[in-house]
């Protein structure tokens, strides 16, 4: 397998002062799902946010290091990023379906790239809701208000929205934080399907969530990368002190 | 103690209670005053002299069509100017402008808020009027135009504070999901902030036309005062007279009780109904969208 994005030395400062990720370095695997875990503060959001450069838009201090995706550096100012957010899909804790219909939030985002086609717009609403798992649930109310549907439903038409530009990278921050076990349920067995396809990388927003899903794992305490490996043999295995005892639930 | 307590209570209760009605009470007084007034004017000269086109009360011509028509155009040119200006300067601070330039934007743009209106009127007669009379090659700067500009720079204020307010209350998370979604700033704005703040800037629209319509000093001085019918675009580059105006000129000068005060009056009757109605679709509107809202997130 291939290492998707490759991840050297990045180092990152917020303005308030706190220092968010240390010198972090790491290979993301292709079609694979790569967890980030770890307590509150580590970092794990952060990165993310570098994946799309969302962080360009937060008071940032001081940042180094490359990420590459593809064998390109994206922090390189000259990156398109637009093309880049296309490219690398980010689904947030709290769904924000956006204040339009269900069909709306799945092809803003193809509008905004210039797609006016119906019959592909049609079918990128139905391929990806579908992708997502929520499709049987809103194929008869695709005209209704996004926000006027369950928490659970509205997490998944987010991830269709991602879904229907078809990125090659998703980023999912604690996706399922305010979610119900059985819609969790659904999510999860959604990221099961979807890295067939992406690359799916997991903020998850619990040990077993970790535990559960991750082909890979990686354990982030205060901006330091502590433990990385392969999902199975870390969780049974850990060789750090540090991430035995929050895997055991001696901190959190 | 105890007692004592819940005399302190229930007292502060009625106070706050009592000073909250009062405000019902005295807009009540207000209307009914009016009332009292301006309706004897109705049965002094009949409706159809009321809406006739000529304002010359020294020989009893009362017709208010040329003062409401003279309201309505500066009040529209100033809406015309103030709710783009004032939308996109909202716009600019709250989505674009970098923290230090908000955080001197916002204080000065309430300053500006601020600002008598008579001080506005000097710059209008001394500077703007002889600038459009030179620059359009008109008769006398005094115009509507020229009310419009400085009633549109009276409101623009009002817009961009409560505009302001309303696009930063979106919540944060709505900007991050479409830029996620790889929307540019301006797509952003325009697809996603400014729907979503949508009630919001409409209250600041309407509070900046009631701004307009009810402001006297400045449409006073700039705006030449005579009474002629608006017919068309044209009326916009020739003097006008609004009802403020008429009412602010002429009231000291009137004999109490007599047919010209009751007519007065009157017109200050018709202001107020405007203005209500004015407030009414504001609240409604915002009423109903918050409905909206509720109904779809319950």
């Amino acid at each position: 397998m291939v290492d998707k994005i490759i991840i050297e030395n990045l180092s990152l400062q917020y303005s308030d002062g706190t220092e968010s990720l240390r010198n972090v370095s790491m290979g993301i695997r292709q079609n694979a799902v790569t967890v980030l875990f770890g307590p509150a503060g580590g970092g794990k959001s952060t990165l993310l946010r570098c994946l799309n450069r969302l962080n360009d838009l937060t008071e940032v201090k001081a940042s180094s290091g490359r990420i590459l995706i593809d064998g390109e550096n994206i922090l390189d100012p000259k990156t398109d990023v637009i093309a880049l957010r296309r490219k690398v899909g980010m689904v947030f804790a709290r769904p924000v379906p956006l204040p339009m219909s269900i069909r709306e939030n799945i092809i803003y985002g193809l509008e905004l790239a210039g797609e006016k086609r119906k019959s592909k717009l049609d079918e990128a609403v139905e391929r990806s809701l579908k992708l997502s798992a929520v499709w049987d649930e809103v194929k008869d109310r695709l005209n209704d208000p996004a926000v006027a549907l369950s928490g659970g439903q509205q997490q998944r038409v987010c991830l269709a929205r991602v879904l229907a530009l078809q990125p090659e990278i998703i980023l999912l921050d604690e996706p399922t934080s305010g979610l119900d076990p059985i819609s969790t349920g659904k999510v999860e067995g959604a990221l099961l399907e979807l890295k067939k396809e992406f690359t799916v990388i997991l903020v998850p927003h619990s040990v077993q969530q970790a535990a559960r899903t991750a082909d890979h794992a990686a354990f982030f305490l205060t901006g330091e990368l502590i433990e990385y490996g392969d999902g199975k043999t870390l969780f049974t295995n850990p060789k750090q002190k540090k991430t035995e005892d929050y895997i055991m639930g001696r901190f959190g | 103690m105890e007692k004592s307590l819940s005399w302190r209570e229930f007292i502060i209760t009625r106070l706050i209670q009592a000073s909250g009605y009062s405000a019902i009470l005295f807009v009540g007084l207000i209307f009914f005053f009016l009332l009292r007034e301006g309706l004897p004017a109705l049965s002094e000269v009949d409706a159809s002299s009321l809406l006739n086109i000529r304002w010359y009360p020294l020989e009893s011509h009362v017709g208010i069509l040329p003062l409401i028509s003279g309201s309505l155009v500066v009040t529209l040119g100033a809406a015309l100017i103030a709710v783009p200006f004032g939308i996109g300067t909202a716009v600019y601070i709250s989505e674009i402008a970098p923290r230090w330039m908000r955080e001197i934007l916002k204080p000065l743009v309430e300053l500006l808020g601020g600002l008598p209106s008579v001080v506005l009127g000097f710059l209008g007669i001394l500077v703007l009027a002889p600038f459009l009379r030179v620059f359009l090659n008109l008769p006398t700067g005094l115009t509507a135009l020229t009310g419009s500009l400085l009633l549109g720079g009276i409101a623009v204020p009002t817009v961009v504070s409560v505009a302001e307010d309303a696009l930063d209350s979106v919540p944060r998370a709505y900007r991050e999901g479409a830029w996620a979604l790889g929307a540019t700033k301006w797509q952003t704005i325009w697809r996603v902030t400014l729907p979503a703040a949508k009630s919001g800037v409409l209250t600041a629209v309407m509070l900046g036309v009631g701004r307009a319509i009810g402001e006297t000093m400045t449409v006073m001085m700039v705006t030449g005062n005579a009474p002629v019918l608006a017919t068309g675009l044209g009326s916009l580059f020739s003097p006008v007279r609004t009802m403020t105006a008429t009412i602010a000129a002429e009231m000291g000068e009137v004999a109490n009780g007599s047919t010209h005060y009751h007519v007065l009056f009157f017109i200050g009757m018709v202001l107020f109904i405007i203005s209500l109605v004015v407030n009414i679709i504001a609240s409604s509107v915002v009423f109903r969208a918050k409905k909206r809202a509720e109904r779809i997130l319950s």
